[in-house]
């Protein structure tokens, strides 16, 4: 199913409006879904049942949202900063994030703003093409 | 009065969809108590009573391995009252099912009235609560609905 970038924007909007019962002008690409728009952890799940839904592809949702993995794991939390390993496996597990600011103070509260729109639109892009 | 707000299921197809009917009485205290003068089942109860339908479902699914708890209302829309001398059936279907939680549709009925659209998520606490231990029994599960369910396997319809 090949899709426009702006045509997956859409799509993944009209989700987050339905999982997060947002307004339509709050959804932006930079929103962040935790502060932003008030994703809790039950809402992750919610979005990848209906983006699976929505393009018709079967998501792992440690592969949209991989964060509990990497959180277990000792060798890459520490003092509550995620440790250089921690981050390139965050890197590799989540290629269609950007981890410009989160990377100059990695603290573990921070994670969430990692997940925004944005990055669940790149995620839905490269599966889909 | 016991929470339990199905009292039998009628159709029971594991993994895909269960339909479960409740006589709403005058005698149940909860209809006295949302308005007065005005006996009716509120609309949190039905929700409640697709929770535990879909629950079911969803928990039968897994063999009733997962501790399954309601974690989400997505949707629920309320077009009629309910009120003593009602039947209501409460038709649950799965949506998506994974490792750590679950998504059914479904409806309430009332003769060919729809009374209720509720859309609910339930999730798997073992799954998902890292390092917390619960107790070993499932709590969700207790004896009275293995009662209900116990019913619908005598009389044959579940599939």
């Amino acid at each position: 199913m090949a899709m426009s970038r702006d045509e997956i924007f859409q799509e993944v909007k009209e989700v987050l409006i339905d999982a997060l019962g947002v307004d339509d002008d709050e959804v932006t690409s930079d929103a962040t879904l935790m502060g932003d728009l008030g994703a809790e952890s039950i809402d992750f799940l919610d979005i990848v049942f209906r983006l699976e839904k929505a393009f018709e592809v079967k998501i792992a949702r440690e592969e949209l949202f991989p964060i509990e993995n990497i959180m277990s794991n000792q060798d890459f939390v520490k003092d509550g900063k995620l440790t250089k390993a921690g981050l390139a496996e965050m890197k590799e597990k989540m290629p269609h994030t950007d981890f410009a600011s989160f990377e100059k103070d990695p603290d573990i509260n921070k994670l969430g703003d990692l997940f925004t729109v944005d990055s669940i639109v790149n995620y839905v892009e490269t599966k889909l093409n | 009065m016991r929470w339990i707000w199905i009292d039998k299921f009628i159709e029971f197809e594991s993994g895909k969809r269960a339909v479960a009917l409740k006589n709403v009485t005058m005698a149940e205290d909860h209809v006295h108590d949302h308005f007065p003068h005005f006996p009716m089942m509120p609309e949190a109860l039905m929700v409640e009573a697709m929770a535990q339908t879909a629950g079911i479902l969803v928990g039968q699914a897994n063999g009733f391995k997962e501790k399954v708890i309601l974690a989400k209302i997505r949707n629920a829309i309320f077009n009629h009252y309910v009120v003593p001398g009602d039947t209501i059936l409460i038709e649950a279907e799965i949506e998506s099912i994974a490792n750590e939680a679950a998504s059914t549709t479904g409806k309430i009925t009332c003769g060919e009235k729809l009374i209720a659209e509720i859309s609910l998520m339930f999730s798997h606490i073992d799954q998902n609560i890292a390092g917390k231990k619960f107790p070993e029994e499932n709590f969700v599960m207790t004896d009275l609905f293995e009662i209900v369910l116990r019913d619908l396997a005598m009389s044959g319809r579940a599939k």
